[in-house]
């Protein structure tokens, strides 16, 4: 071991208060491992996004949803990235697919992450796409038009039956794809609430929670990749799709406190052995993170201008302002939640007798920086594939509904 | 399309699917082959007259007994080239000072050139003080084992747990699901590493080191399935106990004397 | 029945993914790269065949019987020779390869210095006041560290209990004045164990009411105080009261 490395753990080793195991003092799943959920997170609330359209006939949300689709694959692409760089054996990752364990969630989840990405995403991004993709093959330039043509696996039926086939195999696929998102992302929060181990981690409501939390963030995503993306076109938004969007963001934000209240309030009234470190835990590490940044930040001030611009009727300015700041405010808050559960876990000992402290690299594989960088690209992936694929069909003219 | 475009199809499809399934077919019975040169394979040890199936490996340890030297600590990294830092242990003794006022005060008497904090209590304060030897409990039940995504660590026939180094991805989950803080991450292989029982030395009919070196033969290995064992009269002539036992992972570490306050 | 388009191709990639994930898997990956059961067998091997450094005190007794017959008998004989001296795999190649026999103060009070938590008839000292600056090795054989002069004091073995009764109301008092304790105790401990006083009159010869001896000591009525329970079932004789 480097000596620096060994000299940051020696200060780690003073920072620890109580008793802890004497392995305890690495903490093994830093900032990477937080960025992972909130990355799987986003695709799947931005799908659920995308079904209110398809299968639940929500006519006022479909400006919106090819943008939310392609910010679903956008992240999905994106999400294995930080899952390989935290591996101690990067270069070992094909032994998931090749030997997986079929007792381990985080094996199987691979096969899940493959049934949605080739099942479901992708096969709707195709459907969807599909006129378009053959429009603009015979329309463009080579090479681009050869990407086209490839794209649309060679596809050349434009015909009113085949428009039909593809307009019911979306709606099919959205109605597998819901169930399907849910066992993407819940099956997230089962691999941290299946670890016996770890009373912060173990509940039944953890897959529950991720997943409403997912669902949160991805539509707040969509909401503010719509206002900007619509504003860098100098496109007029829809005010009656951010309205109806922005109510449903509401209801989710709802729930997922309710869920998240429910396992604090079920945690304090059931008063196990883990309370009382649990107690120690969210007072003395987690109260900016999980007081102030997730609840007070990440939910409550956002509901309440939410609740201000759905009673009061403000002008359509100060509701895209409004609306704008909720979307901000609650990637902050479902971050937090995903630091909360993954690092928070980590900074108890399985003793229940202590604490112990997390320092964050800047530099180095699993560093802030690589952190950020694997944030920022699902943004860079969503560009290139916003500039192959329209987010309006073409040939139709958005007509905003004032 | 008409009948002929639909025969076309057809026609392309039977041989396809039957060259599909000619390749299964050839798998499946290389699978099955495979699996019985494999079930040999793993008794490879069984040529050098070893029989993993002859033994289930567990270990007592007497809390009265223990004196907290660490004897067994050194030993342990010695044997096992485990790094000699104070982040990095397969075994290691706990320290616990119960006072009248209820307060537990427990350390890490392993990590040396620290200054004991709960050794330092006044006499009259403490009502009991001992000391707790803790390694990897190789359970019968093991959370690592289950959660292991690519099956680098598994149980043996003969009941130890063990970790593949060259398979471990180091995704660190078995660290996150061992309830006892077992396991670490190695910081020259990367890879999660833990208590073997020694596993090199049991096979050649040795103790493991940390049972070898201890004074006061506190630390008792032994083969569950044999019947006159020092094991065997060990849970015999004793209460036995495990850590966690809520957690249903079924350790094989069995304590006796063990307190209550002992997480 | 006309089969759409978009399913013709979709079924064609489709067909090729799985097509190459079968080849893939079942005809170019060699075995030893997907099966479970192989990769644990050389696993295992692999564990087997790590080297063994300590080699164990039945080597050692092969060549120094005469040590190793002297200690089976003494107060050192659940002590294994390399807890000591250290690995002996050198050694056993080599024997010009001497082990280091540690001679030094430092060494023995690894185990024998006073620790609170220390269980109580290991023998413990003070190793700053016990025969300072002598080696230990100079009074005790390590292969049979049986001290010169039987230790007088029941301390060499119960510092706790005496460190406990020193700071009690019962310090002046001797350990035999309540322990009847067998000669046997000082070679034989855990076979020949002291007594312990069965009668509540013992107590009661200076704690009743109308005892005549240590005026001082604190006075009950022994028939009606703590019913038919023996006085130490709840007093601790060596620290009574406890916290006072």
């Amino acid at each position: 071991m480097s000596p620096d490395r060994v000299a940051a753990m020696y200060e780690l080793l003073e920072q620890v208060t109580g008793y802890i195991y004497p392995n305890e003092i690495e903490v093994h799943w830093g900032i990477l491992v937080v960025v992972y959920p909130y990355v799987t997170g986003v695709v799947a609330g931005a799908f659920i996004l995308a079904s209110l359209v398809k299968v639940f006939n929500i006519k006022e949300v479909q400006p919106t949803y090819r943008l939310a689709l392609l910010t679903a694959l956008a992240f999905l692409l994106v999400a294995p990235l930080p899952l390989l760089l935290h591996l101690g054996r990067p270069e070992r990752f094909y032994e998931i697919i090749l030997t997986p364990n079929p007792s381990s969630a985080m094996a199987m989840f691979g096969f899940v992450y493959a049934w949605y990405l080739m099942g479901i995403l992708l096969l709707e991004i195709w459907f969807e796409y599909r006129r378009d993709l053959v429009v603009m093959a015979r329309r463009e330039r080579p090479p681009l038009s050869w990407i086209y043509r490839a794209l649309s696996l060679y596809s050349t039926d434009l015909s009113e039956a085949a428009l039909a086939f593809d307009r019911k195999a979306i709606k099919v696929i959205t109605i597998i794809g819901i169930p399907s998102a849910f066992l993407l992302h819940g099956y997230v929060g089962f691999i941290f609430g299946s670890v016996k181990a770890n009373p912060w981690w173990a509940s039944v409501l953890m897959p529950i929670e991720f997943l409403m939390s997912a669902i949160v963030s991805g539509i707040a995503l969509v909401i503010f990749l719509y206002m900007v993306l619509w504003g860098l076109r100098r496109q007029p938004i829809d005010m009656a799709c951010l309205d109806k969007i922005t109510s449903y963001l509401f209801y989710a934000v709802i729930v997922d406190f309710a869920v998240e209240a429910l396992d604090f309030i079920h945690r304090l009234y059931q008063s196990e052995e883990s309370v009382k470190i649990l107690g120690k835990l969210i007072t003395h590490k987690l109260f900016m993170s999980l007081f102030v940044l997730q609840i007070l930040l990440g939910m409550i001030i956002p509901l309440g201008i939410l609740v201000l611009a759905k009673l009061r009727k403000l002008g359509d300015d100060l509701r895209k302002v409004i609306y704008f700041t909720a979307a901000i405010l609650i990637q902050v808050g479902i971050f937090s939640m995903r630091w909360n559960v993954v690092i928070g876990g980590q900074l108890f000992s399985k003793s229940f007798r202590g604490l112990m402290a997390y320092k964050m690299e800047v530099m180095g594989i699993e560093g802030l920086i690589t952190a950020l960088g694997a944030l920022v690209l699902p943004f860079i992936v969503l560009i290139v594939l916003i500039r192959l694929l329209p987010t309006t069909r073409l040939g139709e003219v958005e007509s905003p509904t004032a | 399309m008409n009948k002929r475009e639909f025969l076309k199809g057809l026609i392309l499809f039977f041989p396809a699917g039957g060259i599909l399934r000619a390749i299964a077919e050839e798998a499946a019975a290389k699978e099955t082959t495979a699996k019985a040169t494999d079930k040999k394979a793993s008794g490879s040890a069984e040529s050098k007259g070893y029989d993993p199936a002859d033994h289930y490996y567990g270990m007592g340890i007497e809390i009265d007994k223990c004196i907290g030297c660490n004897r067994c600590v050194e030993a342990c990294k010695v044997e096992n080239n485990v790094p000699d830092l104070p982040f990095f242990f397969r075994t290691w003794v706990e320290r616990y000072v119960i006072k009248w006022d209820g307060e537990v005060l427990v350390e890490d008497i392993s990590i040396k050139d620290r200054k004991s904090k709960a050794s330092a209590q006044e006499d009259r304060d403490v009502v009991r003080s001992f000391f707790v030897p803790k390694l990897c409990n190789h359970c019968a039940n093991p959370p690592c084992v289950q959660v292991c995504p690519v099956g680098a660590t598994f149980s043996t026939k003969d009941g130890v747990v063990l970790v593949d180094s060259k398979r471990c991805v180091g995704c660190r989950y078995c660290i996150q699901a061992c309830p006892y803080g077992a396991r670490y991450l190695h910081p020259v292989t990367r890879t999660a590493d833990k208590c073997t029982f020694c596993y090199h030395r049991v096979v050649k009919g040795l103790l493991p080191a940390c049972a070898e070196v201890c004074p006061t033969r506190a630390r008792i290995f032994g083969d569950l399935k044999s019947k006159a064992s020092r094991l065997m009269r060990f849970t015999r002539m004793n209460k036995i106990h495990v850590l966690k036992p809520a957690l249903n992972s079924e350790p094989k570490v069995y304590y006796a004397q063990l307190d209550g306050e002992v997480r | 029945m006309k089969i759409p388009e978009q399913i013709q191709r979709l079924a064609i990639v489709t067909a090729v993914i799985l097509a190459g994930v079968v080849v893939t898997r079942f005809l170019i990956l060699p075995r030893s790269l997907v099966s479970t059961g192989l990769q644990q067998a050389s696993a295992i091997e692999r564990e087997a065949a790590k080297p063994v450094k300590f080699v164990g005190s039945s080597e050692c007794e092969d060549c120094h019987h005469d040590v190793a017959d002297k200690q089976r008998v003494s107060f050192h004989k659940n002590l294994s020779c390399e807890g000591c001296h250290g690995q002996a795999t050198e050694h056993l190649e080599d024997q010009s390869v001497e082990l280091p026999s540690p001679g030094k103060r430092k060494f023995c009070p690894l185990c024998h210095a006073f620790d609170p938590s220390r269980p109580t008839g290991f023998p413990q000292i003070n190793p700053t006041t016990h025969n300072p600056l002598k080696p230990c090795i100079k009074c005790h054989n390590p292969h049979d560290p049986v001290p010169k002069k039987v230790p007088a004091e029941c301390s060499a073995c119960h510092a706790q209990i005496e460190r406990t009764k020193a700071i009690s109301s019962h310090a002046l008092l001797a350990c035999t004045k309540c322990h009847t304790v067998p000669g046997r105790h000082k070679t034989r401990p855990r076979s020949a164990l002291p007594s312990k006083p069965e009668t509540r009159e013992f107590c009661a010869k200076c704690h009743d009411k109308g005892a005549t001896v240590e005026k001082d000591a604190p006075k009950i009525d022994a028939s009606a105080h703590g019913g038919p329970y023996l006085c130490w079932e709840c007093h601790y004789p060596h620290l009574p009261e406890g916290r006072t």
